[in-house]
Formats: C-alpha cells, sequence, structure tokens
C-alpha cells in the first residue's frame, strides 16, 4: 500500500509534466531563449506547482509524521554556498542546451527516440559520478531540495 | 508556437498536488534529481521508494502516450554530443546544487527556501545564456 501511494504519486506527477508541457523541450528552449519567439508557459507551470505546493505544504506539516514514515525528511540547509551556485549554473546550461530537465527527461523514455536515451544515460552517470567523488570527498549531501 | 494559459496552471497544479502526495505519504520533497540521485547510491533501505517513484513517473510517461500523446510529439533538434554533453551537466549540476526544477523549483520555492529561490535565479539565467547563446550564434541547432 505504501509503495503503491509513492507510485502513484510518481504517475500524477508524470501526468502533470506532461499537460503542462514540460515534456516538449522545445517549448522549455522557446521559453529559455528569451530572444526568439518566446513561450512563456513555464511561468504558469511554476506558479501553479509552487502555489499549489505553498497552499498544502502548511497543513501537511501540521501532522507528527508522514503516514509512511517515522518523521518528516525535509532539507535543513540554509547556507548559500559555492555548490549551490555553481552545480546550478552547470545545470541550468544542460537545461537550456536542450530543454531536458530530469523529470521529463525519465517521462519522455517511452517515446523511445535514441536522444532522450542518450540524454537519461549521461544524466545517470554524472549523478553517479557525482556521487562517487562526493563521498569520496565526504562533503555530505544536504538532500537540498532533493 | 501556440501559447494556452490553462495547460501551464493545471498541468503544474497536478505537479504541486503529485509533490504535495509525496510529502503526505513518505515526507519526502519531491526533487526528481535527488530521488534519482539517490537511487543511483544504491544505499541499503532507501532504494525501494525511490524506484518506485520513478517507476510512477515512466508509468505516467506510458499513459500519456496513451491518451495524450500530443504532450510527446517533438524533435530534438540536437546532435547526439550536444545532447551528452546536456545530460552530463544536468546530472553533475543537479546534484552538486542539490536540486532541479521540481526539488528547487516547485518544492524549494513552495516551501519558500532561500536556497531554491537562489538556485533557481541561477538555473534560470544559466538556461536563458545558454538557450539565447545557441539561437545567436549556431541558429538554434548545435
Amino acid at each position: 500500500m505504501g509503495l503503491l501511494m509513492i507510485f502513484l504519486s510518481g504517475v500524477l506527477f508524470a501526468l502533470g509534466l506532461g499537460i503542462s508541457g514540460m515534456t516538449q523541450p522545445e517549448k522549455i528552449v522557446s521559453f529559455l531563449n528569451v530572444v526568439g519567439e518566446w513561450d512563456p508557459s513555464l511561468i504558469f507551470v511554476m506558479l501553479g506547482a509552487s502555489m499549489t505546493y505553498l497552499t498544502g505544504y502548511g497543513f501537511i506539516l501540521k501532522r507528527s509524521k508522514p503516514i509512511l514514515a517515522e518523521s518528516f525528511s525535509l532539507p535543513t540547509r540554509r547556507d548559500i554556498d559555492p555548490p549551490l551556485v555553481f552545480g546550478s549554473l552547470l545545470f541550468g546550461l544542460g537545461w537550456g542546451l536542450v530543454g531536458f530537465c530530469p523529470g521529463p527527461a525519465l517521462v519522455a523514455l517511452v517515446t523511445g527516440y535514441d536522444s532522450v536515451l542518450i540524454f537519461v544515460l549521461a544524466m545517470g552517470f554524472g549523478m553517479y559520478f557525482f556521487e562517487g567523488i562526493d563521498s569520496r570527498f565526504q562533503r555530505g549531501v544536504d538532500g537540498g531540495a532533493a | 508556437m501556440e501559447f494556452t494559459l490553462i495547460k501551464p496552471l493545471f498541468g503544474g497544479f497536478l505537479l504541486g498536488l503529485a509533490a504535495l502526495s509525496l510529502l503526505f505519504f513518505n515526507g519526502r520533497v519531491a526533487g526528481v534529481s535527488g530521488i534519482l540521485g539517490g537511487f543511483l547510491s544504491f544505499k541499503k533501505h532507501d532504494t525501494l521508494w525511490r524506484f518506485a517513484f520513478l517507476a510512477g513517473l515512466v508509468t505516467g510517461g506510458v499513459l500519456l502516450l496513451g491518451t495524450f500523446p500530443e504532450t510527446l510529439n517533438f524533435t530534438l533538434k540536437s546532435s547526439p554530443p550536444a545532447v551528452m554533453l546536456a545530460g552530463l551537466l544536468v546530472g553533475i549540476g543537479t546534484r552538486i546544487g542539490s536540486g532541479c526544477t521540481s526539488g528547487h523549483g516547485v518544492c524549494g520555492i513552495g516551501r519558500l527556501s532561500q536556497r531554491s529561490m537562489i538556485a533557481v535565479v541561477v538555473f534560470l539565467s544559466s538556461g536563458i545564456a545558454a538557450a539565447v547563446s545557441i539561437d545567436l550564434i549556431f541558429g538554434g541547432e548545435i
């Protein structure tokens, strides 16, 4: 039952990505390419999503614990450190290059396109590589928004 | 490209609901890069829920393909090396910066986290820089 609810959250998340247009990398690129034929969709996606989250977040945290876990596991760090800025900078460059971020790329795997597969494999490799060097330097991951 | 207001807002609403659902049931932030990165580090007792969420994402893709195939109708103009570079940058960058559009953008902004707001401003700026450069310097295809 627990895993099923988590699975269904993933399904709903994918439907949200698809309906909002985030699974079409061309739309993302036309949002980021502000000198081209600009598509403002992404602003409304982020508004709709973060406002919904903001509205429900407080109610959920009034509970002493989540339904299926012993406690809430939320990011606790508050400091703005160089990795946060440098990592986000790299992420944005890759995002603007083809228009994929992690969620939509995973959802778009079902298209069977070679390019999506290449993207996801490279992304997975990048993450795996990071886990390797990160544990070597023992710079703890804050789970930061993650 | 045509622009409609309802779909982005409604899709965003569903994204927010899905993220709230993960918080309600599992007490976690719905950050796809964090969930995938953690899954790929294969830590004991921390893999199954990640797998369930990721399997849900892929299953959602199958549903989209069956019900709204136009949402997955696109062509990537970028060359395979560019796609590979983009994937590497996204993979490494989201882990160093501890989050992506979902973790920082949806949940972080929704939690009014300053760290996430900074992250969003940075990745939007570098994303704009990349997309604009490719358009102006390479004519849109790289």
